[in-house]
């Protein structure tokens, strides 16, 4: 299918970027990998008036290392945080999450300030930033996680604002990130990520609600000294998740219980 | 003198250094000087009245010439398109079916209108611009209940919704009574989207002058379509011109003509211009049809000791809202019900039911995955209803005796069933497996074995069998052979390859039955402007088993003519001539010899025997004079998840016969695609509408699951070779065979596996949270992993 | 509007004028004129239409014609060298790796991406590198096969591609 006419600029630094996005106001959108936005575009789902393509803004594509932070710019390919060294050794879990995204071309293309932005709840980097208290900057302020994931599809962003940058903390302790699919490529029916950190745990969720989600009762259990399969049991509390195609909203919060005890286990 | 030189060889296919070159020529890779895109507005709607078509702002976008609607197509198009009465006697209902619809749509995806433009790129922008007022209708969606009373109309005109409903054979309550165990079970089949990798597609050039038409279309069968277009059109067959050239798969839904092969021409004689229209994916997977949409009741007896005593069917089949071309084809699952064993009695009524979805058609197998499904689900629920093996059941029930004539009058050619058992069994250590089986269980997991032993009726067919469901054409096939002055053969038939691999296959045949060098014969197809006056096309497992034996039929004709000139030239008897690898000679005298090259080159010279003719072709038409008969067992081996419902497919095994085989590469090639398509069915695809909406909910290949590599086993492959007594080759159909066996083998794997949970059935696709419902039901309403009853 | 956009297919380079939603894959099939790059899905599914941009596996139905100014694309027109078959081309052929064929140049690309990134993969990194790409005839199992005997060949083993093929064929 053919997406419908719009106008396109190409931006070379963030002011530009923002400037353009200025100029064309709400009917604007940004260009990064583009595979989230131009399959819906080809449906005529999402037919926006012009696009600004940030795809040269080469100051946006790093990871940095700062102190107990990982930094990585918004243009960062998922390929590339899938086999960055840094990455691996400061972050595993976010270089195993980057590997499960997608396929291999879609990792070429896709990166995790478009996965970050886009704000979808099936998707994998959300979850872990929200888990991990990572932060989002934009080119005009920071947002915590917590802040940022506000409903589906939904964040703070304004019209002209884009995200630059996903700070996550250092933590390279056991971690798991199990993603429940029917077929290798699909997006997580559930997802639950576990990472050990600062002597306790963080447990995250992936597509069982509008938003990601940080199971904190899971969280606080495992720090009472509750078993894996106690804690898990946390897992769905609170959880009100849509059905879908592939999952009643009964089996997500069955999975989300069952996932989130495998990945503490297999945590490593 | 029989040489088999090339037959059985695994020879390489020739169209491969095209197709891994990126020199595949598909139907979009055509196009025309001044070439028109055309693109279909379609209804939204499951079942709605047209109240008014707007096409004021599509008129004045860019790019557009022409939007044509109903009446602009009633004037170039005559009568409804057609529906094969098929293997169902007492139809009941054809609902007219129009190309393009005109005051009520039926189906959502039913073409509205359509709209042609300078650039493919407009055709979209300006279809989006055309505005139709719909009234939405009540929609027939839920097929249980399609046939009461209150039940809305598919049509509104329509007094119900009965597509057919037909008795093979009436029940006998008595012999039921016979039986020490009697199992019911309704199981469902649920639609499928036959998504061949490449979309269909249509490219139409009519010229005034000649008053001709070209078009090049993804078909697999140009000879049909012409046939139809010719009367739909007006056009004499000799002025159209169909032309199908590589098509990337077509899987059946490439068989019956579509509303597009009828507008497309229609708007190129309209406009005087080119037009070509390619299908979106979305498209395929709403408007293409469909396969499988049925349910069956089933009541299946036995005695104690094993013995099957009556087989009592009932088919529910969703036809659509119109009755594909070949639809009613796929009532053939009753006649194959009782698979490969006999019973004292079967009983079988078939009802098609209208509703307000995509018409249904053959799709990979139709009607033969349906009936091994059925049976070999029935038998292993016999089986633990009498606590017996599975393999042991169907041992002692196998046929074994050939020919074999079925309730239904069938003649089952020939067959080994047991032994394609025995040899399947042993690759995957069958009694192995139910020891690791049992020492699973004891620690909380659970591993499945699934047997599916099937048959299958294809090389579709003879005429008798054939005409009357077809309205009167026979399905046998045409090949020509001509012979060339220096010896090179061009064979052309009416089959049409479509990665199956004729241009390879039937090449060894010619050149073992000529003794040419397979490098000397061509095969051309697809392309109704050669070869023979008709042709039949590619379905139905018939090409080799049909066009196969044409094309050997007209090379023998070949050597018959070519030995009665060679009589001549060495002045000798006909019955003395002998003809051995390509060579003739005088009995007795080998040494002075002649190829058919050079017969070939005296044909086309001076002093050709009194009253023969010059030339070395001939035309070839093959009526077999039956069915063929594959057959097979198949064995997966499974592991479920218990706690997620995940299946995890270990292992497979075919063991298949198909009879003597042309090219076990290309064999084996068949076998593994069918087996890939079954095992999607039972594990991932299903066609969902919204049953309240009847959107489709399905319409992309995110949620339409087709599955990717990661999730088969290396498929292990055997056979056995049982020749088919019906053709003189030997041979019998496999195109289908993998799909035919593989749903029975994984859904029959996934319920030993959960048999200790006394889960007996389980529905297809067998998904995960649809396990996981089953699991936690039978476990009750617990769901902390408290693990089975034992 | 119309926006320039200069790249290197296949080694040759190529300047047009193009709208900016134009996909990359019509601009190689429709304004280059490569057809050998095919359109299976609308939604970055299917993978039939992957080609190498700057020598990393893309699915071309998903970029526009715009995002390529600069780059160097390889299309699977460009695999043959001399008129030599790439030697996965030649597995695919020798493998049987292929039935209708229409997916096979996206299988192809994608292969040759995973083999640039990995030259001994296992039938595990095989199946994972391949996983954006739908067959729908041949049940993977010898698409699996080619690409083995591919990074066979392509690593310079002594069991060439060429040569076992070359007697079966008889060609």
């Amino acid at each position: 299918m053919i997406p419908a006419a719009f106008e396109y600029a190409k931006a070379s630094s963030v002011e530009e970027a923002v400037k353009l996005l200025g100029k064309y106001g709400e009917d604007a959108k940004v260009l990064a990998g583009g595979h989230s936005l131009i399959p819906l575009m080809r449906l005529r789902l999402a037919q926006p008036k012009a696009l600004v393509d940030i795809n040269g803004i080469k100051e946006l594509d790093h990871i940095k290392e700062d102190g107990s932070k990982l930094r990585i710019g918004a243009l960062t390919r998922h390929v590339t945080l899938q086999n960055s060294n840094v990455v691996k050794d400061k972050l595993p879990l976010l270089a195993e999450v980057a590997g499960e995204v997608g396929d291999n071309q879609v990792r070429n293309m896709g990166t995790i300030g478009g996965v970050v932005a886009h704000a979808d709840a099936a998707g994998d980097y959300p979850t872990i930033a929200l888990m991990l208290d990572a932060e989002i900057v934009t080119n005009r302020r920071t947002i915590a996680a917590k802040d940022f994931f506000t409903d589906i599809f939904t964040t703070p962003l304004e019209a002209d604002e884009i995200v630059t940058e996903v700070v996550f903390p250092v933590a390279n302790g056991p971690h798991k990130y199990i993603k429940f699919r029917r077929r290798l490529f699909d997006w997580a029916i559930v997802g639950a990520a576990a990472q050990k950190m600062n002597g306790g745990w963080r447990i995250g969720l992936t597509n069982v609600g509008s938003t990601p989600v940080r199971a904190k009762a899971v969280e606080e259990a495992l720090q009472k000294g509750a078993k894996p399969e106690e804690a898990a049991q946390q897992a769905s509390e609170g959880l009100n998740p849509s059905g879908d195609l592939r999952a009643s909203p009964e089996y997500k919060k069955h999975l989300a219980r069952v996932l989130t005890k495998r990945a503490i286990e297999q945590a490593g | 003198m029989a040489i088999t030189t090339m037959i059985g060889a695994k020879i390489h296919r020739r169209e491969d250094p095209r197709l891994v070159s990126g020199e595949g020529r598909y139907i979009d890779d055509f196009t025309r000087p001044g070439t028109l895109f055309l693109s279909v507005v379609r209804s939204p709607h499951a079942h709605a009245r047209i109240k008014s078509i707007d096409i004021t702002a599509a008129t004045k976008a860019p790019g557009v010439v022409a939007i044509y609607t109903h009446k602009d197509f009633a004037k170039v198009i005559a009568g409804t398109m057609p529906a094969a009465p098929a293997f169902v006697a007492e139809k009941k209902q054809i609902p007219p079916r129009f190309p393009i619809a005109d005051k009520e749509v039926a189906y959502q995806g039913e073409p509205v209108a359509v709209v042609l433009t300078e650039t493919k790129y407009q055709s979209t922008d300006a279809a989006n611009l055309i505005e139709v007022d719909y009234e939405p209708l009540p929609a027939v969606m839920d097929l249980e209940h399609a046939l009461d009373a209150n039940a809305p109309k598919a049509h509104s005109n329509a007094p119900d919704n009965v597509g057919w409903d037909l008795t093979y054979i009436p029940e006998d309550a008595n012999v039921m009574k016979e039986a020490d165990v009697v199992v019911k079970q309704r199981i469902l089949q649920q639609r499928l989207a036959p998504t061949p990798m490449e979309p269909r597609g249509v490219l139409a050039e009519y010229s005034r002058p000649d008053a001709s038409m070209t078009i090049w279309m993804s078909s697999q069968n140009p000879h049909f379509i012409r046939l139809f277009l010719a009367g739909a059109l007006g056009i004499p067959e000799t002025r159209i011109r169909v032309i199908s050239p590589d098509v990337g798969g077509g899987f059946g839904s490439k068989i019956s003509p579509y509303s597009e092969d009828y507008l497309v021409p229609a708007a190129a004689k309209l406009s005087g211009r080119p037009v070509k229209w390619i299908e979106t994916r979305t498209e395929s997977i709403q408007t293409t049809t469909h396969g499988r949409g049925q349910y069956f009741d089933v009541e299946a007896g036995a005695k104690k000791d094993g013995t099957l005593v009556a087989l009592k069917v009932t088919q529910y089949l969703d036809i659509g809202a119109y009755v594909g071309t070949f639809g009613a084809f796929q009532a053939c699952a009753c006649l194959l019900s009782t698979g490969a064993y006999n019973w004292k009695h079967v009983s079988a009524r078939t009802v098609g039911i209208l509703t307000n979805r995509v018409p249904t058609d053959p799709y990979r197998g139709a009607g033969r995955p349906e009936a091994t499904h059925l049976c070999e689900r029935m038998i292993d629920l016999l089986a633990e209803a009498i606590q017996m093996d599975p393999a042991a059941i169907r041992r002692k029930n196998f046929i074994t005796e050939f020919p074999h004539t079925s309730h239904f009058g069938l003649v089952y050619d020939s067959g080994e069933y047991e032994k394609a058992m025995d040899k399947a069994m042993e690759i995957a250590g069958y009694e192995k497996l139910r020891r690791e089986q049992e020492e699973a269980r004891k620690k909380g997991r659970y591993l499945g074995i699934g047997i599916s032993s099937w048959i299958e009726i294809c090389g579709f067919g003879p005429s008798a069998g054939t005409a009357p469901a077809t309205g009167g054409i026979a399905l046998v096939e045409s090949a020509q052979v001509r012979v060339f002055p220096t010896g090179s053969v061009t064979v052309y038939v009416g089959t049409h390859s479509h990665g199956q691999g004729h241009d390879t296959t039937f090449p060894q045949i010619v050149a073992d039955t000529l003794g040419v060098p397979y490098d000397m014969i061509e095969l051309r197809h697809g392309d109704t402007a050669e070869g023979p006056a008709f042709g039949y096309g590619t379905y139905g497992s018939r090409s080799l088993a049909v066009g196969g034996m044409a094309v050997h039929k007209a090379s023998k004709k070949i050597v018959d003519k070519a030995r009665k000139l060679a009589a001549h030239i060495f002045e000798a008897a006909e019955e003395d001539v002998e003809f051995d690898q390509g060579h003739f000679y005088v009995k007795g005298s080998p040494d002075k010899r002649k190829a058919l090259g050079e017969i070939a080159f005296a044909s086309f010279g001076a002093g050709l025997p009194e009253g023969m003719e010059h030339g070395l072709e001939a035309v070839a038409y093959y009526d077999p004079s039956n069915f063929v008969w594959p057959f097979g067992t198949h064995i997966a081996v499974v592991e479920v998840d218990a706690e997620t419902g995940a299946v995890d497919l270990q292992r497979y095994i075919a063991v298949d016969d198909c009879g003597n085989v042309i090219n076990p590469m290309i064999v084996d090639g068949q076998i593994h695609g069918g087996i890939a398509q079954g095992i999607a069915q039972a594990l991932f695809e299903e066609v969902v509408y919204d049953d309240d909406t009847g959107q489709m909910k399905t319409g992309t290949l995110t949620d339409y699951m087709i599955p990717t590599m990661n999730e088969f086993p290396l498929f292990e492959l055997d056979r056995t070779v049982t020749p088919s007594p019906t053709n003189e080759l030997g041979v019998k159909g496999i195109g289908e065979a993998g799909t035919i066996a593989s749903s029975a083998a994984v859904i029959n794997a996934i319920c030993d596996a959960l048999s200790p949970f006394g889960i007996k059935h389980v529905d297809m696709p067998a998904s995960p949270d649809r396990l996981w419902n089953q699991i936690k039901a039978s476990r009750g309403a617990s769901h902390n992993g408290k693990e089975a009853r034992k | 509007m119309k926006h320039k956009v200069a790249t290197t297919v296949n080694g040759r380079r190529h300047e047009h004028e193009v709208e900016a939603r134009l996909l990359l894959v019509h601009y190689l099939r429709d304004v280059v004129g490569l057809t050998g790059t095919h359109v299976g899905c609308d939604t970055s599914q299917c993978g039939a239409c992957t080609i190498l941009v700057d020598g990393n596996a893309v699915k071309s139905c998903t970029m526009f014609a715009v995002q390529a100014e600069g780059k160097s694309l390889t299309t699977i027109e460009g695999m043959a060298k001399d008129g030599e078959l790439h030697p996965l081309q030649q597995a695919f052929w020798d493998e049987h790796g292929l039935q209708c064929g229409y997916c096979t140049p996206g299988f192809i690309m994608a292969a040759s991406y995973l083999l640039s990134q990995n030259p001994n993969p296992t039938e595990d990194e095989i199946r994972k590198g391949l996983e954006g790409n739908l067959c729908r005839c041949t049940g993977y199992v010898n698409i699996i096969k080619s690409v083995q005997s591919a990074a066979k060949a392509m690593n310079g083993s002594k069991a060439k591609a060429g040569e076992h093929s070359a007697a079966a064929r008889r060609s």
